[in-house]
């Protein structure tokens, strides 16, 4: 056993316990880690944005390299905080349009193409497919899923007869997605425990190598 | 002599068995590549690919094997001219190409996307055309979805209990359509609160996201004229980051223990988490999210979910905005597009098997996108 003896080793496996303690119900110990992290999450992210952001891609361009188009966001971002002023809380819209407006035209190609057009070309019966027959019913079944799950997914119709058969369909198809998904992010969870207490056990009480 | 003979013989061989190159601008690209091509192939062991910038001396930049008849030159600068040559090796003999010119240049617009323009353009035009009827007054009909009937009768039990009800929108931003989704439900949700008396707890994670809850809750308690019932402490910002927000969200759910809670927005990690304490406090749980790594475990651990799109419904359906509902619509006759797009091209993909349908095989073509 080989404790450690680095004090911020030691502050942050208390804490790890503290938020830990949760599962035992709400206590004290609890309470002061979700306040520490709370806090400390808001001051970091002050430091976060002035070193990452404003500093550097704002700062500097405009006051030591004196790039005055950077004045034009640095507007846009000024015009964030006219929500505190009831007169002039319409200007927000302005940078929010800008947002949603510049985001919406890069997501959306970007979306089509990898959600929609990628997705047909990879759910469509293909010549190929019937040289192995194994794939072909895989291929087949794929493809009935992903008919019902749509039919699940229409609103403008009310789901009666074979519409209704095809949506219970679909959310069989999709429960069997669900359960895959999970199963798979649980290991993942697992994992992210298993760091946690290889910190307690290795870094801190030196219990493992 | 044998010198001389020997030189002969290699000249010939040159001349017969040449190496010889292309270059050309690589299409549908920022001007950031060039690609080499070999037309006329040797019996080599491999390809070295030569690259000269204007003033300098030709550098190595790759290699091809012997099978290999494409390099793509991407550490290039728009608009420069650049010159290739590729000798091939075969044991201690080189074999040099002839030598190619390039200029790489942007192209306005990507031709390998038209598909994609072609079915924005169809998309967009559904959903306009679906707003104008909308807004024009006509009845554009949606079937109920079964977890809204749980809504009323969630926001009834936290009356009956005298316990809160809790709206956690997500943590996404105001730009996403999730975020949007759940801040409709939740004036909905808020109305149904102010008319029971009953109080209504939204903690947000983002600063934007928490300015238009505060409004639209204020506008939903004045809408059904108890504006008094309305306590500005309870929607609340509480932080930037994902699990100090969580903690403190379940620190609420295990202090205030609501009756009832929402989870709806954008939702990653955090889903479990919330999700599970608030199980083991007993509140009725109504979840939904567009996020789909996330649905299995809302499904789990809530008693309602709104699974992805439901989530849209929902909130068109509650708020009968014709923005969303004439969106819904027209999302809705595109995914008929698609079924029938996807059934009819595998049919006729499948027909192409033989040869008098062998012209179907193009289709597939149509699905490309780079």
């Amino acid at each position: 056993m080989n404790i450690s003896l680095d004090i911020w080793t030691w502050i942050s496996a208390l804490l790890t316990l503290f938020i830990f303690s949760f599962l035992y119900g709400d206590n004290p110990f609890y309470k002061f880690a979700e306040h520490i992290f709370v806090g400390v999450s808001v001051g970091y992210t002050i430091a976060i944005t002035w070193h990452n952001f404003l500093y550097p891609d704002l700062i500097i361009p405009l006051f030591k390299q004196g790039n005055l188009i950077n004045l034009i966001p640095a507007f846009l971002g000024i015009l964030y905080f006219s929500v505190f002023f009831k007169n002039l809380s319409w200007m927000i819209r302005i940078p929010i349009g800008f947002v949603l407006g510049y985001g919406s035209g890069v997501a959306i190609p970007a979306i089509f193409q990898a959600n929609i057009i990628r997705q047909i070309q990879g759910s469509l019966l293909t010549p190929k497919l019937l040289e192995r027959t194994d794939l072909l019913i895989a291929s087949i079944i794929s493809l009935f899923g992903i008919v019902c799950t749509i039919i699940y997914f229409f609103f403008s119709r009310e789901q009666k007869g074979v519409s209704k058969i095809m949506a219970k369909c679909g959310i069989i198809f999709l429960m069997i997605g669900f359960g895959a998904s999970f199963g798979f992010t649980v290991m993942a969870r697992v994992s992210l425990l298993l760091g946690r207490l290889q910190f307690l056990l290795r870094d801190w009480l030196g219990l493992i190598r | 002599m044998r010198k001389k003979f020997l030189f002969f013989n290699l000249l010939i061989f040159s001349l017969i068995f040449s190496l010889e190159i292309k270059v050309l601008d690589t299409p549908n690209d920022a001007g950031n590549s060039l690609t080499i091509l070999i037309t006329k192939p040797m019996d080599v062991d491999y390809y070295q690919i030569y690259r000269k910038e204007e003033g300098k001396d030709f550098i190595l930049i790759g290699k091809l094997t012997r099978e290999e008849r494409c390099f793509i030159d991407d550490k290039v600068v728009r608009n420069k001219t650049y010159s290739y040559q590729v000798i091939g090796i075969k044991d201690t003999l080189k074999f040099s190409s002839n030598i190619g010119y390039g200029i790489p240049k942007a192209q306005f617009f990507n031709t390998a996307r038209i598909n994609v323009l072609v079915g924005i353009i169809v998309f967009s035009f559904l959903i306009l055309y679906f707003i104008k009827k909308a807004r024009k007054g006509e009845k554009l009909f949606i079937r109920r979805i079964s977890g809204l009937d749980a809504v009323e009768e969630a926001v009834g039990r936290a009356t009956e209990m005298g316990k809160p009800i809790l709206f956690v929108p997500g943590i996404g931003s105001v730009a996403d359509i999730a975020t949007i989704a759940a801040l409709n439900i939740l004036g909905e949700v808020a109305k149904k609160a102010a008319q029971y008396d009953t109080t209504l707890l939204v903690p947000n994670r983002d600063v934007l996201v928490y300015t238009v809850a505060y409004e639209v809750v204020k506008e939903a308690y004045s809408n059904v004229g108890r504006p008094d019932a309305f306590k500005e402490g309870n929607i609340f910002y509480i932080t930037d980051s994902q699990f100090a927000y969580t903690a403190a969200v379940d620190g609420i759910m295990v202090r205030e223990k609501p009756a009832t809670n929402f989870f709806l927005g954008t939702f990653y990690a955090e889903s479990l988490i919330l999700a599970e304490t608030g199980a083991a406090t007993g509140a009725i749980q109504i979840a939904g999210t567009d996020m789909v790594p996330q649905l299995p475990f809302f499904i789990v651990a809530c008693d309602y979910t709104l699974i992805g799109e439901e989530l849209y419904a929902a909130s068109a359906y509650l708020s009968r905005e014709p923005l969303l509902l004439g969106s819904l619509k027209g999302q809705d006759y595109g995914k008929l597009i698609i079924l029938f797009i996807l059934l009819i091209s595998s049919l006729l993909l499948l027909l192409s098997n033989f040869p008098t349908f062998s012209i179907f095989s193009k289709i597939i073509e149509f699905f490309n996108v780079s």
